[in-house]
C-alpha cells in the first residue's frame, strides 16, 4: 500500500515526527522517539533503494499534480546512494547520540537538539529526492537553519560564533542559489528539473543564463565547502557536539557535492556547464589547490577535530577532482569517494566523541598515552586514519584507487601524483595523532579515564566494519556510482 | 587438502596464530608453543606445494573481486614458492631465537611481539602467492604495517623516531610511486595479472615503459635501492630477532622479490631488455652495491654494519634482475635464498653477543671469539657465505650473477659484482678474524665461555650449517628458479 509512496515517506517521516519530539519533554524519550524514526528512514531508503535497482528511475508527482506544474521527487542511482548514505549514517549515529549528547548538552535543550536532528535529517534527504529547483531550495534551507542550531548547541561558547559565522557563510550561498533558481525560472517559466534541462538549450545562450549559472556554482560552493569557500567548516565542525560534527560531516557536505552534480548535469546538462561555462577547469584548480592547502593546514592543527575538518575540507577536494573530469570514470570515482568519505569521517568524528566524553578534552596536547587508557577507540582511530591515508583493504584505498585511474585515463598524470602526494600528507597528520596516544606516558590528567561506552563504541565500529568490508568488496557502493555518474551524464539510456 | 585449499590455509594460518597468540598471553609458554606450532605447521602446508609446483602446477584461489576485474586472488609460481618456503622455513628458526633472545633480554609487551611477528609473516605469505599485482601491493602495505609496531617496540623516542623514517619511506615510495605505476599499468593494460612474458609488451611504448620502470624499481622501496634506501638502518632500533628475520629476509626479499616479479611477469625479460632506462637502473643499483658497502666500512655498531651490507646485496640482486638475462633472473632468485641465510646467522650471532655480553660495536668485539667461540664459528661461516667463496651456498649465487653480467656483456658490473665481494671480506670477514686472533682490551681480566641462551646458540648454528648444505644441495633451490625463466 505504501510502496508507491516512499519517495514522499522518505521526507514526510521525519519531518512530521520533528515537532512530535520538541512535544516529548523527557530526554530519553526523545532520543528513543528518534532512534526509531531514523530506523524508519533507513527501512524506507533501503525499500526505495531495492525499487531503484529494480524499475530504474523513481518518479512521484506530489498530491498528483502532474509534473511540470506539480512538485516532483525523482529518485535516481545516484539519489539512492546519496539517500543512502544519509539515512544509514543517520541510523548508526542514533545509538551512539544517547551518552553523548546527555554529556555534552544541557537537559532542557535535548527535546530541540532532537528536533533540528530530524528537521536536518528531512532537508538532506528532501535535496536528494526532490526534482524541483525551488522545493531544492526549501530543503536547503531547512537542512541549514537546523543545523545553525545544532551547532550552536555546542559545550562551549565558541560554538556560537562558530554556528554564527556558518550562518552568515551560509545564507549568502543560499541566496546566490535562491538568485540562480529565480533567474532560471525568470527565462524558462519552470522549477522542474527535467523541463528545465529541456528548455534551458534553446536560451542557454544569453548572459541571464550565464550569470544564474555562476550564482548557483559559487552559493553550492560556499554549502559544500569547496575551497577558498571553505572558511565556515573548519569552526563549525570543530565547536559543534560530537554527534552533530559526526552527523553534518558525512553528509551535510556531501549532499552539497549531489546539489552541484545534479544542477551541473542534469539541469544545465555537461555540454552547458563543461563545454561552454569551462566550469571544469575552475573546479579542477580549486579542488586540486583543496587537496594541497588544506591537508597541509590540518597538519598543524592541536584541536584533533579542527584536524580532521581541514581534512575534509580536502576531501571534498578529491570528491570535486573527481566531478571536474566530467567523465564517466571522474564522475563515478567522485561519488565512490562521496560513499567512502562518509564512512571514514563519521567514524573518525565518533571517535572523537568518544574521547571528548572520557577526556573532557579532543585537543593533541591533552592526549598524550590515550591509548592505554582507551585502547578500542584509539584503534578504531587508527583503522579510520589509515582508510583516511588510503592504505589497501580499506575504502579510501578503492576511492583514490578510482581518482587515480579517472585522472589517468585523461592522460592527467600530475593530478593523479597529487592526489597520491595529498594521500602522504595525510599520512603526516594521522600520525601525529598515532604518536601522540601511543608512544608518549599518559599524562597525569588521564587519572579515572576509561575506554568508552560499548553504547558509544559499537556505532563507531560499525562504521569501522563498513570501512573494511567495503574496502574489501566494493562491488556494491562502485556499482551504484558507476551507475549513477552514468545516469547523471546520460549515458545510461534514460 | 586440495592444493588451491593449501594456499588458502598457509595465507591465513600465521593471522589464526595472532589471534591464538593474543588469547594465550598469560601463559607465555603455550604463547611461544603457539608460535613454534604455527611456524612448523606454515613450513609443512608450503612445502606440500613443491610437488605439484615442480611439475609446472599453478595452484590458484581467487579470494574476492574488490573493483570489477581487480580481484585479490592467489597463484603459486616457483619464485613465490621459494619465497615462502625461505620465509617459513625461517620463521620457525627466529622463532626459537626470539624465544631464548626475548626471555634474556627481558623485554616487555612480548605478546604484541609475537602477534605482530605472526602478521607479518601472513603478509609475506600474501605477497608470495599474489596471484597478480594488486593482491601484492595489498600485502606489500600489510607488511609495512605489521611491522611499525615491532620497529618501535622499545616505545622510546628513539624507536618513534625510527619508525617515523620507516613508515616515511615505506609507505611513501608505495603509496607515492609503487601505486601510481600500478594503475597506470591497470590503465594501460587493462589487467594486473603475472603472465609469462609480461603484459606490457605490444601495448606500451618503450618510453613509457621505461617511466613505469623507473617507478616500479624505486616505488618498491623494500628494496633498498639507493637513494632511497635510509629506511633500513632506521629499522634497526627494533629487537634483534626483528632485524633477523624482518629487516634480512621477509621485508627485504619481499621487495627485490616484487622487482623480479614485475621484471619477469609484468615487463618480461625480452622486453626489459629493450626498454633504454633498464640500463640505467642498472647503474643505479651497481652504484649502490658499492656505495652502500663503503658506508658498511665505516659503521662501528654491528646491526647497522650489517643493514648496509643487506642495502649492499639487495642491490646486487636487483642488478640481477635488470641485467635481463635468464641467468641474471636466476642468479637473482638464488641469491634471495643465499643472502637470507648468511644473513640471517649474522644478526643471529649480533644478538647473540648482545644477550650475552651487551655488546653492540664492532670495536668492543676483538677477541669476542674466545668467549663465544660458537658464535663467532657461525659468524665466521655467514661472512664466508656472503663473500661467497666455496664450500658455502653464497657461492653458488655469486657465480650466476657473475656469469649473468657475463652473458650480458656488461663487464662493469661483473666488476661491480667482484669489488663487492672484496668489500664483504674488508667489512665482515675482519670481525670474527679479529675475535678469535685479536686480544681483548677492555675486559682481559674475564675469560671461560659465555654463549648467549642455548635457544639462540641453536638457531644460529642451524642457520650457518643451512649455508653449508646449500653448497652441496643446491639442487632443489636451483630448480625451482630455473622454472621462472623461459627456457
Amino acid at each position: 500500500m505504501l510502496a508507491p509512496h516512499l519517495p514522499a515517506l522518505q521526507v514526510a517521516v521525519p519531518l512530521v515526527s520533528a515537532p512530535v519530539c520538541l512535544l516529548l519533554r523527557n530526554p530519553r524519550h526523545a532520543w528513543a522517539f528518534t532512534l526509531m524514526v531514523s530506523g524508519a528512514v533507513l527501512a524506507i531508503a533501503v525499500l526505495l533503494l531495492q525499487r531503484v535497482f529494480a524499475e530504474g528511475t523513481v518518479a512521484y508527482a506530489m498530491g498528483a499534480w502532474a509534473a511540470p506544474w506539480g512538485i516532483e521527487y525523482r529518485v535516481d542511482m545516484a539519489g539512492a546512494l546519496m539517500v543512502l548514505i544519509v539515512a544509514s549514517i543517520g541510523a548508526v549515529v542514533m545509538p551512539f547520540a544517547c551518552k553523548s549528547v546527555r554529556h555534552e548538552l544541557p537537559e532542557s535543550c535535548i527535546g530541540l537538539f532532537y528536533t533540528c536532528y530530524l528537521l536536518s535529517l528531512t532537508g538532506l534527504l528532501g535535496i536528494v529526492v526532490t526534482g524541483d529547483a525551488f522545493n531544492l531550495f526549501v530543503f536547503l534551507e531547512i537542512s541549514s537553519l537546523s543545523s545553525y542550531v545544532l551547532i550552536s548547541l555546542g559545550a562551549t561558547r565558541r560554538a556560537l560564533t562558530a554556528a554564527y559565522q556558518y550562518l552568515v557563510m551560509g545564507t549568502i550561498g543560499a541566496t546566490f542559489i535562491l538568485i540562480g533558481v529565480g533567474l532560471l525560472y525568470m527565462m524558462t517559466g519552470t522549477l522542474n528539473m527535467l523541463d528545465l534541462s529541456q528548455r534551458l538549450p534553446a536560451v542557454a545562450d544569453t548572459r541571464t543564463i550565464q550569470v544564474a549559472f555562476a550564482f548557483i556554482t559559487v552559493g553550492v560552493s560556499l554549502k559544500l565547502a569547496l575551497f577558498p569557500l571553505h572558511l565556515w567548516l573548519p569552526n563549525a565542525y570543530a565547536y559543534a557536539p560530537s554527534v552533530v560534527s559526526a552527523f553534518i560531516a558525512a553528509t551535510a557536505t556531501k549532499v552539497g557535492v549531489y546539489v552541484l552534480l545534479r544542477l551541473f548535469f542534469t539541469v544545465f546538462g555537461a555540454q552547458f556547464s563543461f563545454g561552454a561555462m569551462h566550469v571544469g577547469d575552475i573546479l579542477m584548480v580549486l579542488a586540486a589547490a583543496a587537496m594541497l592547502v588544506a591537508s597541509l593546514v590540518a597538519v598543524f592543527q592541536d584541536n584533533v577535530k579542527r584536524m580532521l575538518a581541514y581534512s575534509s575540507v580536502a576531501q571534498i577536494g578529491y570528491i570535486i577532482l573527481g566531478v571536474s573530469l566530467a567523465s564517466a570514470a571522474g564522475v563515478s570515482a567522485g561519488m565512490l569517494h562521496l560513499f567512502n568519505h562518509a564512512l571514514i569521517k563519521g567514524a573518525l568524528f565518533l571517535v572523537m566523541g568518544c574521547i571528548f566524553l572520557r577526556l573532557g578534552s579532543v585537543d593533541l596536547r591533552d592526549m598524550s598515552g590515550l591509548a592505554k587508557r582507551m585502547p578500542l577507540t584509539m584503534a578504531a582511530f587508527v583503522v579510520a586514519g589509515l582508510s583516511l591515508i588510503g592504505v589497501p583493504l580499506t575504502t579510501g584505498f578503492v576511492s583514490k584507487w578510482s581518482l587515480v585511474d579517472a585522472a589517468l585515463i585523461d592522460g592527467r598524470w600530475p593530478l593523479a601524483g597529487l592526489i597520491l602526494v595529498s594521500s602522504l600528507i595525510a599520512l603526516v597528520y594521522v600520525w601525529r595523532v598515532v604518536e601522540t596516544v601511543y608512544f608518549q606516558p599518559v599524562a597525569a590528567r588521564m587519572r579515572g579515564v576509561r575506554e568508552a561506552p560499548a553504547a558509544m563504541l559499537i556505532p563507531t565500529w560499525v562504521l569501522i566494519a563498513g570501512n573494511l568490508y567495503f574496502g574489501i568488496d566494493a562491488s556494491l557502493p562502485s556499482g551504484m556510482a558507476r551507475r549513477g555518474a552514468e545516469t547523471l551524464l546520460g549515458l545510461a539510456g534514460q | 587438502m586440495s592444493p588451491e585449499a593449501t594456499v588458502l590455509a598457509a595465507v591465513t594460518l600465521p593471522f589464526g596464530a595472532m589471534l591464538l597468540i593474543a588469547a594465550a598471553r598469560r601463559h607465555p609458554d603455550l604463547r611461544e608453543s603457539v608460535t613454534l606450532l604455527a611456524a612448523g605447521g606454515l613450513f609443512l602446508l608450503v612445502f606440500s606445494l613443491l610437488g605439484e609446483v615442480l611439475e609446472g602446477g599453478s595452484p590458484a584461489a581467487v579470494l574476492v573481486e574488490t573493483l570489477p576485474g581487480l580481484t585479490i586472488a592467489f597463484s603459486v609460481e616457483p619464485l613465490g614458492l621459494l619465497f615462502a618456503l625461505l620465509a617459513s622455513f625461517l620463521w620457525i628458526v627466529t622463532s626459537l631465537f626470539s624465544i631464548g633472545y626475548m626471555r634474556a633480554h627481558q623485554e616487555r609487551h612480548q605478546t604484541r611481539f609475537y602477534g605482530y611477528f605472526a602478521v607479518a609473516l601472513g603478509s609475506a605469505m600474501g605477497i608470495a602467492f599474489a596471484g597478480n599485482l594488486f593482491t601484492l601491493f595489498i600485502f606489500y602495505e600489510a607488511l609495512t604495517l605489521s611491522t611499525y609496531p615491532l620497529v618501535t617496540h622499545a616505545g622510546t623516542d628513539a624507536a618513534r623516531e625510527g619508525g617515523r623514517i620507516y613508515l616515511g619511506f615505506l609507505l611513501g615510495t608505495s603509496v607515492g610511486l609503487f601505486l601510481l605505476a600500478l594503475v597506470w599499468t591497470w590503465s594501460l593494460t587493462g589487467t594486473l595479472d603475472f603472465r609469462a612474458g609480461g603484459i606490457l609488451k605490444g601495448v606500451v611504448a618503450p618510453g613509457t615503459a621505461g617511466v613505469l620502470l623507473v617507478l616500479y624499481v624505486f616505488g618498491i622501496g623494500k628494496a633498498a635501492l639507493m637513494p632511497l634506501h635510509r629506511w633500513l638502518p632506521a629499522a634497526m632500533v627494533a629487537p634483534t630477532p626483528v632485524s633477523a628475520l624482518l629487516h634480512a629476509v621477509a621485508v627485504v626479499k619481499a621487495g627485490v622479490f616484487a622487482i623480479l616479479k614485475v621484471s619477469v611477469y609484468i615487463f618480461g625479460i625480452d622486453y626489459l631488455a629493450e626498454v633504454p632506462v633498464t640500463q640505467w637502473l642498472m647503474y643505479v643499483a651497481g652504484a649502490t652495491v658499492l656505495l652502500a658497502s663503503f658506508v658498511a666500512l665505516k659503521q662501528d655498531n654491528l646491526k647497522l654494519r650489517l643493514a648496509y651490507s643487506t642495502i649492499s646485496q639487495l642491490a646486487s640482486i636487483v642488478l640481477g634482475a635488470l641485467l635481463a638475462t635468464p641467468l641474471g633472473i636466476v642468479g637473482g632468485g638464488m641469491h634471495i635464498v643465499m643472502h637470507a641465510f648468511a644473513k640471517i646467522t649474522l644478526f643471529f650471532c649480533a644478538g647473540a653477543i648482545l644477550v650475552a655480553t651487551g655488546k653492540t660495536r664492532v670495536s668492543e668485539m676483538r677477541g669476542l671469539g674466545r668467549r663465544m667461540p660458537i658464535t663467532m664459528a657461525a659468524f665466521f661461516v655467514a661472512s664466508l657465505s656472503m663473500v661467497g667463496v666455496p664450500p658455502l651456498g653464497g657461492f653458488w649465487s655469486k657465480w650466476l650473477l657473475a656469469l649473468g653480467a657475463l652473458d650480458a656483456q656488461q663487464l662493469a658490473m661483473l666488476a661491480v659484482l667482484l669489488a663487492s665481494s672484496m668489500l664483504n671480506v674488508a667489512y665482515l670477514l675482519t670481525i670474527p678474524v679479529r675475535a678469535f686472533f685479536g686480544s681483548a682490551d677492555d675486559d682481559a681480566g674475564q675469560t671461560g665461555l659465555r654463549e648467549a641462551p642455548v635457544a639462540c646458540v641453536s638457531a644460529l648454528l642451524l642457520t650457518a650449517t643451512g649455508c653449508l648444505v646449500l653448497f652441496v644441495a643446491p639442487g632443489p633451490v636451483y630448480q625451482l628458479v630455473q622454472l621462472v625463466v623461459p627456457q
